[in-house]
């Protein structure tokens, strides 16, 4: 896993120092062909996670993209039209995230979504407590939220 | 082409920002103006910067901006988390249309900690109620 990083990154390295130029596209360029060649070159059948996390990382962070975009404009739409469309509410929403590291990153993602903040983790890190900006039933935001982002984080972290 | 890129980008930025300081004037409660800021500047700030990054081709400025953009976005969510905290120990009332409230209750009002289920009873033994605000008045 981690060994296939290390060389993808190397590869990426002698690309950048072959073409000689040292620009941020260049690198991602040079990384998304080391991918390849990895993923052409690659015969151990046992380890292939790598190849499998790094087109998840990719599209989590489009889906994360298209969720802030999305509702940054609903709440800019809330803010200049005269009339308050909003129904806000605390959830108490359970984490499946076990370790420190993935409670950080989920709550930091609810964070930057606009419309839900984080007010506290309880002592025993089983459960967060959530404003939300736009909630019709917490059962169906709780729902939403596990099936969504937390899924698709865990699935990249575990 | 990389013009109009700029142009879509730099816009998009300003207008969230402007909506966020719009935002601090118009919403309801603290909670909702607090939402509302952290996450809209945020946003606002790191497209301005990406258009930075984008209008000079230099690898300082590209690696400046990208340390910007990843300190801003970890450090804001931990600031609206710590300051709704706060304000929510203090009593700080919710908008009258709050629809719900699971978090009354939860919190030991003398060791600070937060419990998961259940929560401590007060000396009547029932659960506290929840902190809306009757009126408007209450939260402007």
């Amino acid at each position: 896993m981690i060994k296939y990083f290390l060389m993808n990154l190397l590869l990426s390295g002698i690309w950048v120092a072959l073409t000689g130029s040292m620009y941020y596209t260049n690198f991602l360029f040079g990384f998304l062909l080391g991918f390849f060649v990895l993923w052409i070159m690659n015969r151990n059948e046992t380890d292939q996670r790598y190849f499998y996390r790094v087109p998840k990382i990719i599209s989590f962070i489009f889906y994360f993209l298209y969720e802030l975009i999305k509702a940054n404009v609903q709440v800019a739409f809330d803010v200049v039209t005269p009339k308050y469309f909003f129904k806000p509410g605390i959830v108490k929403y359970p984490l499946n995230a076990k370790t420190d590291f993935e409670i950080n990153l989920l709550t930091t993602m609810l964070s930057l979504t606009p419309g839900t903040l984080i007010l506290d983790v309880s002592e025993d890190k089983k459960t967060i407590y959530i404003h939300v900006m736009y909630l019709t039933d917490a059962e169906k935001f709780v729902m939403q939220t596990k099936t969504g982002l937390e899924r698709r984080l865990l699935a990249i972290l575990r | 082409m990389i013009d109009i890129i700029l142009a879509i980008l730099s816009t998009v930025g300003a207008l969230s920002i402007l909506f966020a300081s719009i935002g601090i004037l118009r919403m309801p409660d603290f909670y909702l103006r607090l939402s509302v800021t952290v996450k809209a500047s945020t946003l606002g700030v790191g497209l301005l910067l990406i258009c930075a990054a984008i209008m000079f081709p230099d690898v300082s400025v590209t690696t400046k901006a990208i340390a910007i953009i990843f300190f801003l976005i970890i450090t804001a969510p931990i600031a609206a988390h710590m300051i709704g905290r706060a304000a929510y120990f203090t009593g700080t009332p919710l908008w009258k249309d709050t629809v719900i409230d699971q978090l009354a209750g939860m919190y030991n009002k003398e060791t600070h900690e937060l419990e998961s289920n259940g929560g401590p009873k007060n000396s009547e033994g029932g659960s506290e109620p929840p902190n809306i605000a009757k009126s408007e008045e209450e939260t402007e």
